[in-house]
């Protein structure tokens, strides 16, 4: 076993570091705290390739295996966990059913348009349907070459943002998951609006939305797969995705690590600095060792699925879980080092405990994640 | 025409130097493309932008490590690259000679470097090429215009600026102000692997310099804090500069 990055991974990671630590970090929580959309940044990630990583090379993308892309994520999100949001939820989430089932023809118009800078934007939950994925009830009827949809989606990254939207809907409710349908649909189709831009706690560079539909005519070449096939698709998507999260959250506990060693140095109390107190030692122990463990976890998640094996679930779900806790614990941990400082907005690990409880929740909640996991084991 | 850069590997400029066996150790020590040097790859790779240049050649003299350096280059959008095998004991004559002997062979109409490294900041070899293939060497360019077979480089100079116009094959040296370097893309980084790299052996030379012992600057004393009254402050900082750090006043 060999643990060791390839040459081009090593390059993509320092790359994506030095970007990360000098075009996002800095400025992140003027970002964050005035509410700005970080417009220009996006525009030199599209530059570099970073808003495309999750398109083959024959298609115009960078062409990076599972794990680049996700080392890549880690790295983003260690400035900001908003702006890893962005570039996930549209180069990977939205584009995940690209790979899994989209034709020829699909994928040179809808990976283009992600090559060409268009944002994509993944919706699946509604309003009566988060964790219960298989409950949505937005609906799709099929009239001549067309799909009429009908419906609201929740809590969608980039809602606002997005020029394209990969949309789960259900032929009929009584058909249960076998009546879903996966489209692609262009964001300037009649009938859509963009609803409510939620307020977060944190992510807050992201921009969150409801997208509602409203007799929006789709074309049928933009159902991906076939009638049916729509929650397996979503399903194979999210196990992909679900790495990448674990990845991202990787990110943020790696930051609050780093940030409460540098702390830890400088700060002096009772004559020393704290970090020769032995209860912020085992802090700064405890936390290296999440961050091992999550990264190791995702890395296992996703060379999984570049060796192309049937089933990685458990393996994201291991992951997903075990790094959304480790970045919120580490935030939780790092405010403590920080002591009364860290409480306020002037260091910047207010914002990383803010930031990283959305790694709990989105993607299939911890407890999801749980299920999945359970699910396998007693399956046997 | 032909670019050639010359690109060094070097400590990363955060990293803490430490000494080991009375000689500077690299164990632990993140490698660097070095900044100076990346400059000039930035300058290379603008002038094939423009169309002056056709090729962008990058040059490394050092151990295997160098070749990052190369790929870094690469991934940034210099064409190809030469590995120079050369022992990291070799002093700026012996690495001038080394590279010398390289650009000589490859006869490129432009050579282009960092002015100073990072680590050892003895800003030798650029000028030492220059001088052992008898071209002209224009330092410190914070711009550059190619026309006709000549350069016209704007340089630093005491209180202002200076233009030198040179004639081709010229060695030009960078200022970090040239230019602001590249990221090196997604796309890029993953197409310089498939870009060649040759590997020579550096020429035998011996080093000029013999480096008697190595020594890290003492550490800083502490500091003294005046708090007072600020025409009091001013009196007492003025007798603690005349008398306890004994300025000279001339
Ligand atoms: C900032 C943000 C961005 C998002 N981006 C997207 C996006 O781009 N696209 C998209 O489709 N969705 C997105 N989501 C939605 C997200 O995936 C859901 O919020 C999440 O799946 C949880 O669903 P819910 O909010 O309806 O919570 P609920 O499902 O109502 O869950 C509430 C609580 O009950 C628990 N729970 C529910 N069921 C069970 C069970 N069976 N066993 C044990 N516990 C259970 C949950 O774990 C949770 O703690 C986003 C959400 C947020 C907040």
């Amino acid at each position: 076993m060999d643990f060791r990055l390839t040459e081009e991974q090593e390059m993509m990671k320092r790359m994506a570091h030095d970007f990360s630590a000098n075009e996002i970090a800095p400025f992140a929580s003027e970002w964050d705290h005035n509410h700005i959309y970080p417009q220009d940044c996006l525009d030199k990630m599209q530059e570099l390739g970073f808003m495309a990583i999750g398109v083959p090379a024959e298609y115009g993308g960078p062409g990076l295996d599972h794990v680049t892309q996700n080392i890549v994520a880690e790295e983003i999100c260690w400035g900001d966990a908003g702006v890893g949001t962005i570039m996930v939820a549209s180069s990977l989430l939205a584009t995940d059913p690209i790979h899994v089932a989209a034709n020829e023809e699909q994928k040179k118009e809808w990976f283009g348009r992600i090559v060409d800078g268009e944002l994509g934007a993944f919706c699946l939950t509604e309003p009566g349907a988060g964790s219960d994925a298989a409950g949505i009830s937005t609906r799709c009827t099929k009239v001549g070459d067309e799909y009429i949809l009908n419906g609201s989606k929740q809590f969608i990254s980039n809602g606002g943002t997005a020029g394209m939207y990969t949309v789960l809907a259900t032929l009929d409710k009584k058909m249960g998951t076998k009546g879903m349908c996966c489209f692609m649909v262009d964001r300037n189709t009649p009938g859509i609006t963009v609803g409510k831009v939620e307020d977060k706690l944190g992510i807050r560079t992201s921009n969150t939305t409801e997208v509602i539909f409203e007799d929006v005519k789709v074309p049928a070449k933009n159902l991906i797969g076939k009638e049916g096939q729509g929650f397996y698709i979503i399903m194979k998507t999210l196990d992909i995705s679900r790495a990448s999260i674990a990845a991202m959250a990787t990110g943020v506990a790696q930051r609050c690590l780093d940030e409460s060693l540098a702390y830890s140095k400088l700060r002096t109390q009772f004559g020393k600095p704290i970090s020769s107190f032995q209860a912020i030692q085992f802090k700064l122990a405890d936390m290296a060792m999440r961050v091992q463990a999550s990264r190791l976890l995702y890395y296992e998640a996703s060379s999984l699925q570049d060796m192309d094996v049937p089933r990685f679930s458990k393996a994201a779900s291991l992951a997903k879980a075990f790094a959304g806790d480790a970045a919120m614990l580490n935030a939780i941990e790092a405010v403590q080092v920080f002591g009364g400082y860290g409480y306020t907005r002037e260091y910047p690990v207010e914002k990383l405990m803010r930031d990283a409880k959305i790694f709990q929740i989105y993607e299939g909640t911890g407890e999801v994640q749980r299920l999945v996991i359970a699910g396998d084991l007693l399956r046997g | 025409m032909k670019v050639l850069v010359c690109v060094k590997q070097t400590f990363d400029t955060e990293a803490k130097i430490e000494l080991k066996d009375g000689k500077i150790s690299d164990a632990g020590i993140n490698l660097i493309i070095n900044p100076y040097d990346e400059v000039a790859v930035e300058g290379g790779i603008q002038l094939k932008e423009k169309g002056i240049a056709k090729e962008v050649v990058v040059v490394s003299a050092g151990s295997d490590k160098a070749m990052d350096a190369i790929r870094t280059a690469l991934a940034m959008g210099a064409d190809r690259g030469i590995l120079v095998k050369q022992d990291t004991a070799a002093d700026e004559y012996a690495r001038a000679c080394a590279l010398a002997e390289v650009i000589k062979g490859e006869s490129p109409d432009i050579v282009l470097a960092g002015h100073v490294a990072a680590d050892d900041g003895s800003s030798q070899v650029p000028t030492r090429i220059a001088e052992i293939l008898g071209f002209p060497h224009v330092n410190v360019i914070t711009a550059v215009e190619i026309a006709g077979g000549k350069a016209t480089c704007t340089s630093e100079a005491d209180g202002g600026t200076q233009v030198t116009e040179v004639s081709l094959p010229a060695v030009i040296s960078s200022q970090v102000s040239w230019n602001e370097p590249r990221y090196p893309s997604m796309k890029g980084i993953m197409a310089a692997k498939k870009k060649p790299v040759s590997t020579v052996d550096a020429a035998a030379v011996a080093n000029k310099v013999a480096i008697v012992s190595v020594a890290l600057p003492p550490s800083k004393q502490a500091g003294i804090k005046i708090e007072d009254e600020p025409a009091v402050v001013g009196a007492k900082l003025a007798d603690w500069m005349l008398n306890t750090v004994k300025v000279e006043v001339k």
